[in-house]
């Protein structure tokens, strides 16, 4: 598939959702795999709404995304009228504030004619009287907004355009109690679940394929995460290349791992087998290790971005973890070996963002036991799907024995939808894949 | 399992006895406390067969179940219980508190482990729809038992409620054995950690506790041992007995059946006062009588509510009240782990081992430094503290001590130095309108100071829709709730 056939699916689809819209249901959902246009297709239905008349809010789950979000829509409709409904203490960053269309406020009165208002969940919660209240709501990262957060919101709109990456990690809450499993209201799920489970006439549609993620990468991570709604890459293998500056002089492991990883999208860095602590010292040196060398090197680029290669450069590199005593770890190490602006984060933080290489501690490395949160396929799914050239994943070795003695053991409830796929089973898809890239450390 | 219990669960296997993990003790414990033992007939969902209750060591009380698979013997048996409990609790519930006061103390249920206040609830979910006419009319005192115990069960969910307790999860929380946290749930493995008998290791304590004829298992389900060698004899025996209508073997057969059940359940009942005795001994920490406020009022509403003829807690939540409830659990647990670091410097300790804290010695102050940047001039002190944790902090931050909760510290700067970091912090709020912070409302050079990133802040309670405008996303309003007798019927029976 051509880059150009890629577009013409993807548009197909978002006239296909358009046109849903237009029609007077209450709500539509979209799946959308990684960096498939979600931003796109809001930015596209915003747009729409307004140039037919239609007031239209849209409810983002973090400010930072609020922010992102804003940025695309003010900077491809530079002539429509954008609000950014914030806190008091708000400041708007820079790429908020560059553009004139946007007006910051904190009073939803001084926004009420602005034909779309953008917001977090958490400031338009607080919104009360009457007449606020809009025809059109676009819920962002509807699958990360927590059910009874769309409870406190869903009293503002009529009609609703729910968008979210499914395969993502669920909502959570720090209470632990299974009082309202299977209810169909259950406020830890998320919107979707809950919406779809109170009205099962809403269509879903889901986005065909995703900008982000190379050809390497899109067939194991949609087989891995997506069974059931596959989706191919808009780019081919020789879209996408990774190169480097200079020569490995008596190449390491490390080295050896870096250029599997340019060489084929993916590398497994295995350490030996051991027991360790959550912020194994070890594995959070080998980390951190990669990323300065793959900076040392001069790690390039080539992509249908650009025609010239282009340098990676810290900020455009990931280093994802499952707890943030790890991301405190490996920043330190990175501190420790000189290496700056390499953004080294939980899998929870780094939901949404998009990066050219990103370093995956494997939740499991080093563990004794697998229990649900690191079995859980959606933390697995965002390490393994930020993405655009080349992912490499630092393990200890026996991950797969682990897996084996370790089988998914969650209960089954009542009334609460089975969900695929399992974190045990897509931990092995995903395993049995980088496997065929496995580098040893030793 | 944080960094600091993974090491004290070493050194605690490694000594072969427990290890203290706090210096408080962060649980409020009644003076009086109602210490409560069910045992249910295995493979029943709830079928009640034994319990042993009572406030007084040397008195307690045994009551038994001689059918326990017989339903209506059940609710004999909650009767009988009620008489205990609501007596219990109608010992606080007496004069009406003065105006905007909770009543001065409230009763507090120990019982031995998760499994069962689990019971305590169950019991309660059984017996709160049943009628008191009609047909299989129970005495008026079950269906109040079930809304108490339907109470207790749903405050501990709840967390920093003691109101409902179970020993095992409070002596846990407290002390970190050499065993697993499964091998924990056993109460009397876990106090053969904490205080073996002399001459006797934890390991070689907890071993012993491990035999179910030297120690039954704290239930609320028995030793299958028992089940099948003594209990179904005797089980049987009294079946017999009342079927020949033979009085005095019916009586004698009762008696043995109490007495095996006794003997089960004892060995458990000096258990728990030796728990409560532990944990008495453990000086209380600061913040737990404002943590048992909250449950007095929530005690005073529910005596109220039941005053007012409150129907039984509904089976479900409806999509508001869930909400609601969520958002105020989540509330309570945040309030507790900052309440649990600010009045204990081991739980402190974990956050600085996480960077999310640090403790120093403040090495120069400026109490009368002044903010000129903005409109009016104000009073911004600084001081540094020079300590040696590793700060992660990044300027900008704002962070509390927790001898000065009303007193927010905004980060300057942090330098690292060979060793030790020294942070600049600027402070705000506590020091009056004098144009210098008076001595004593900020800290002084030579002081030993904690600072946190940790705050309990106020805020304001969540706006949720009310009940009739649940929204269409969430399935509409939802029926009004009258309860009735189906409510009493579970799905699965």
């Amino acid at each position: 598939m051509s880059i150009a056939e890629a577009a013409a699916r993807a548009n197909a689809a978002i006239e296909a959702i358009l046109a849903d819209l237009a029609k007077a249901g209450q709500g539509v959902v979209v799946d959308s795999p990684p960096g498939a246009g979600k931003s796109t297709l809001v930015v596209r239905a915003a747009a729409e709404l307004a140039d037919g008349g239609e007031r239209c809010m849209i409810v983002g789950q973090t400010n930072e995304q609020v922010d992102d979000l804003i940025d695309r829509l003010a900077s491809e409709h530079p002539d429509l009228a954008v609000g950014r409904l914030s806190a008091g203490t708000y400041t708007p960053t820079p790429r908020v504030a560059r553009h004139a269309g946007v007006t910051v406020r904190s009073s939803i009165a001084d926004l009420i004619d602005h034909p779309v208002v953008v917001a977090t969940a958490a400031k338009w919660a607080m919104l009360t009287g009457p007449d606020a209240r809009w025809p059109w709501a676009i819920i962002d990262e509807a699958y990360q907004m927590r059910s009874d957060s769309l409870l406190r919101v869903a009293r503002l709109f009529d009609r609703a355009l729910f968008v979210g990456d499914p395969g993502q990690l669920d909502p959570f809450s720090t209470v632990e109690t299974e009082r309202w499993l299977g209810l169909s209201w259950d406020p830890m799920s998320s919107a979707v679940a809950v919406l779809l489970t109170n009205n099962p006439d809403i269509p879903v549609h889901t986005l065909p394929v995703s900008w982000r993620l190379p050809a390497s990468a899109a067939p194991a991570v949609s087989a891995a995460f997506y069974p059931f709604t596959g989706f191919t890459s808009a780019t081919g293998e020789e879209d996408r290349r990774m190169g480097w500056n200079t020569r490995a002089f008596a190449p390491t492991g490390v080295d050896r791992a870096l250029q599997t990883a340019a060489d084929t999208g993916w590398a497994l860095y295995e350490l030996g087998h051991r027991h360790a602590l959550p912020t194994d010292a070890e594995a959070v040196r080998a980390c951190a290790e990669l990323a300065a060398r793959l900076l040392e090197r001069g790690a390039v680029t080539e992509s249908e971005r650009s025609p010239d290669p282009l340098p990676v450069t810290p900020e455009r590199i990931a280093i994802g973890v499952a707890h943030r005593a790890q991301a405190a770890a490996v920043n330190r190490a990175l501190r420790e070996l000189g290496v700056r602006d390499v953004v080294a984060d939980t899998a929870n933080r780094l939901q949404g963002r998009e990066f050219d290489v990103t370093i995956m501690l494997h939740p499991l490395s080093g563990r004794r036991d697998a229990t649900a949160f690191h079995l859980e396929a959606g933390r697995l799914c965002v390490l393994a799907s930020r993405h655009r050239h080349a992912c490499v994943v630092v393990a200890r070795a026996g991950i797969p024995e682990l897996l084996d003695a370790h089988p998914s053991v969650e209960p089954v409830h009542l009334g609460v939808p089975v969900k695929f796929p399992d974190g045990w089973a897509a931990h092995q898809s995903f395993l049995a894949h980088v496997s065929r890239h496995r580098v040893s450390a030793a | 399992m944080t960094l600091l219990t993974a090491l004290a669960r070493v050194a605690a296997a490694e000594t072969g006895r427990a290890q203290p993990t706090k210096t408080r003790r962060h649980l409020h414990l009644s003076a009086r406390p109602l210490v409560l033992i069910p045992l249910q007939l295995a493979g029943e969902a709830c079928a009640p067969l034994a319990v042993m209750a009572g406030e007084d060591r040397a008195k307690p009380l045994q009551l038994t179940v001689y059918e326990p698979r017989d339903r209506a013997r059940r609710f004999e048996f909650a009767a009988g219980l009620a008489e205990t409990v609501l007596g219990y609790i109608d010992g606080y519930a007496g004069a009406d508190p003065a105006d905007g006061e909770p009543y001065p103390d409230a009763p507090q249920l120990l019982v031995p482990n998760a499994g069962a206040a689990a019971f305590t609830r169950m019991l309660g979910r059984s017996t709160r729809f049943r009628q008191v006419t009609g047909e299989y009319a129970v005495p008026a005192a079950v269906p109040l038992l079930g809304r108490w115990l339907s109470y207790f069960g749903e405050r501990t969910e709840v967390t920093g409620s003691a109101l409902l307790t179970p020993l095992t999860a409070a002596l846990a929380d407290h002390w970190a054995t050499g065993q697993s946290a499964m091998e924990d749930a056993n109460l009397a493995a876990l106090l053969g950690w904490i205080d073996p008998p002399d001459g006797m290791t934890g390991l070689e304590a907890a071993r012993a506790a491990e035999d179910p004829v030297r120690c039954p298992p704290a239930g609320p389900v028995t030793d299958p041992s028992f089940d099948n060698e003594v209990l179904d004899h005797l089980v049987r025996v009294v079946r017999n007995a009342t079927a020949a209508g033979d009085e005095v073997a019916l009586a004698r057969a009762q008696a043995a059946m109490d007495a095996a059940l006794r003997s089960q359940l004892e060995p458990t009942w000096e258990l728990m006062w030796r728990a409560v005795d532990l944990l008495r001994a453990l000086p209380e920490a600061a913040s737990v009588p404002e943590r048992w406020k909250s449950d007095r009022w929530s005690f005073t509403n529910q005596v109220g509510w039941l005053r007012e003829g409150g129907a039984p807690q509904p089976r479900r939540d409806g999509a508001v009240a869930a909400a609601r409830r969520l958002a105020r659990l989540e509330r309570e647990q945040q309030r507790l782990a900052v309440q649990r670091a600010y009045d204990d410097p081991l739980v402190m300790a974990e956050y600085r081992l996480t960077g999310e804290a640090f403790a120093g010695t403040v090495t120069a102050a400026d109490p009368a430094r002044l903010d000129t940047s903005g409109k009016r001039t104000t009073l911004r002190p600084v001081i540094v503290v020079e300590t040696a944790d590793e700060v992660v902090l990044e300027p900008g931050a704002i962070l509390r001590s927790p001898d000065r909760p009303a007193q927010d510290a905004r980060v300057m700067t942090v330098t690292v130095t060979e060793r030790r970091t020294e942070v600049t912090l600027e402070l705000k709020g506590g020091m009056g309108r004098a144009k210098v912070a008076p001595p004593g409302s900020m800290p002084e050079p030579g002081d030993e100071v904690t600072f946190t990133t940790l705050r309990d802040d106020f805020q304001p309670a969540a706006a949720f829709p009310e009940r009739e405008d649940t929204p269409w996303t969430h399935g509409g309003p939802p029926q009004e709730y009258v309860p009735t007798d189906d409510d009493a019927r579970e799905d699965w029976s």
